[in-house]
């Protein structure tokens, strides 16, 4: 076993340790299809439990986007997210008008889409304050028209803001869910703003079911 | 009997973990056969509910298993995870606030391995009193700190209660190696099956009782199935297990039946306050997968023994004047 490979399912074990990270299922199957996981954002913690949470040969077609500033700044953060989860990097830099700044941030994505793999995508965009999610950025409505094809997949992660706040390095065990909900996909002709609102509220109704 | 407790140590284990295991074996195998058969549906929910019984016990038959086998440090590493485990439970279960970070990092990392690391090192004076005394003090402090008075009294009260719960009260069962009686030596894992097997005993003993005889619940708000008489049922079974057991324990017959009974009666009452616990936090029970938390229903399993072992724990000291 390599180096990246046993860091991973220790961090793994670390997960499930401090949160249990409970996958729950409802409507969806984890299958090995090509896929796109939207959910709520609450912590940095979100994408470890999302990871945490997928059966072990998922894990490693499933990529995270992290800000390239951010996580290739050290070589440690660089390590991290390079070998153990292969991460998506994309640059934040954007233009002042968010419409035609959208399709340079999403080639990487596309790239990685085109290649086969699976995305976990957070469209809030930022991590949230309140208790529901903040309206979700259009680069969901981008991917799903360019790859009708894949999967997307809702899902609602409860219990992680408790776990690490905003501010705060340590994380306190306590159990995490995260539920994984039936695909959403784009309807002929549908408007951007429409299906983003559909894919928010199919990510909300996650929460009752939880 | 007397010629059992004549036996020596090593022979004493082998025969309780054969009677052990072959009990849960002739159980597995009759609830396996019966399961082949036709029934109800509410009858087969009974039986059903039963296997995961049997499947909770053989864990914890095999985990006692690894924890005598591993001798004193084993044991006290199993249950300060077993202790972690429902500590994470516990506060999953009620609300804390931002505030409280800093005081929950203090009891998960700091607070609970101390605790252990006390118990393990054989200082019992230390450990009795580091969290009713340091830890009560210390907790307030680290929530005052973080600058939030809503509720102040309220999270810190739980925080406190939960540790003394979890962490306290089931470090007393590991502790039961410290305990030296009279021409006792090395046996102290005897005292801690001898506590687990009475605490399971009673609760059998409890709920075979309250579904055969149907008496008026002492509280119904809380728990329909609690009355005075099933729960006499549960102590005089824990007592009978008690006496048959006791040429595994310093004991004499009638002081075993005792102590059995004490600490079967102090885990069916503990059991009582967490289900006045659960009405509160809106869950029926803690197991049932994905109810709030997905807690893995470790908390209700263990809560008796963390109630009934430091009763234990003392009672025995108490009677050796050790």
């Amino acid at each position: 076993m390599k180096l990246p490979e046993a860091a991973g399912l220790a961090l793994a074990f670390v997960a499930r340790l401090i949160t249990g990270a409970q996958g729950h299922w409802h409507g969806s199957t984890p299958k090995a299809e090509q896929r796109i996981y939207f959910a709520n954002h609450q912590s940095h913690f979100d994408w470890v439990l999302i990871w945490a949470a997928l059966p072990h040969d998922l894990r490693a077609v499933t990529r995270p986007i992290a800000a390239r500033d951010y996580w290739t700044a050290s070589p440690l953060k660089h390590w991290i997210t390079r070998e153990i989860f292969n991460a998506v990097y994309v640059s934040r830099q954007r233009a002042a008008d968010g419409s035609s700044a959208d399709e340079d941030p999403l080639e990487p994505l596309m790239e990685a889409l085109r290649h086969g793999d699976s995305l976990v995508i957070f469209p809030e965009g930022t991590r949230g304050h309140g208790a529901d999610p903040a309206p979700f950025k259009s680069g969901l409505f981008a991917l799903a028209e360019a790859f009708p094809e894949v999967q997307l997949i809702p899902a609602w992660i409860d219990n992680v803001q408790r776990v690490m706040p905003k501010g705060e390095v340590v994380p306190v065990p306590i159990l995490c869910t995260v539920v994984f909900g039936a695909p959403v996909s784009l309807r002929p002709g549908e408007e951007r703003r429409a299906f983003l609102d559909r894919a928010r509220a199919a990510v909300m109704a996650l929460r009752d079911v939880a | 009997m007397g010629a059992l407790r004549a036996l020596s140590v090593s022979q004493q284990v082998g025969l309780l973990f054969v009677a052990l295991f072959g009990l849960l074996a002739l159980a597995t195998l009759i609830s396996f056969s019966r399961s082949l058969q036709d029934v109800p549906a509410e009858q087969a929910a009974l039986r059903e509910r039963f296997s995961r019984e049997l499947r909770a016990l053989w864990l914890g038959a095999l985990l006692f298993w690894i924890a005598w086998a591993s001798g004193p440090l084993g044991s006290t590493l199993l249950f300060g995870l077993v202790s972690f485990i429902a500590l994470r439970e516990f506060v999953t279960l009620t609300h804390t606030r931002r505030a409280d970070h800093r005081a929950l990092l203090l009891a998960f990392f700091v607070i609970l391995p101390a605790q252990y690391v006390l118990v393990g090192t054989g200082l019992i004076n230390a450990f009795t009193v580091f969290i009713p005394v340091y830890v009560f003090f210390a907790i307030p402090v680290i929530s005052a700190l973080a600058n939030d008075p809503f509720r102040f009294l309220e999270r810190t009260a739980k925080i406190q209660w939960g540790i003394t719960v979890t962490v306290y009260g089931m470090s007393h069962a590991p502790a039961l190696l410290l305990l030296d009686p009279p021409n006792y030596r090395e046996r102290g894992a005897f005292l801690v099956l001898f506590l687990v097997l009475v605490v399971v005993a009673a609760q059998l003993g409890q709920e075979a009782a309250s579904r055969r005889l149907r008496r008026r619940p002492v509280a119904r708000a809380i728990s329909r199935s609690f009355s005075w008489r099933a729960f006499g049922a549960g102590a005089g079974a824990a007592a009978l297990v008690g006496v048959l057991l006791y040429w595994v324990t310093p004991f004499k017959p009638l002081a075993a039946l005792a102590m059995a009974a004490i600490a079967g009666a102090a885990g069916m009452l503990g059991e009582f306050v967490m289900m006045a616990l659960k009405r509160d936090a809106g869950v029926r029970n803690f197991r049932g997968g994905s109810s709030v938390t997905g807690a893995v229903g470790l908390l209700d399993r263990v809560a008796p023994l963390c109630f009934a072992a430091p009763v234990f724990f003392h009672s025995v000291r108490w009677y050796f004047g050790i």
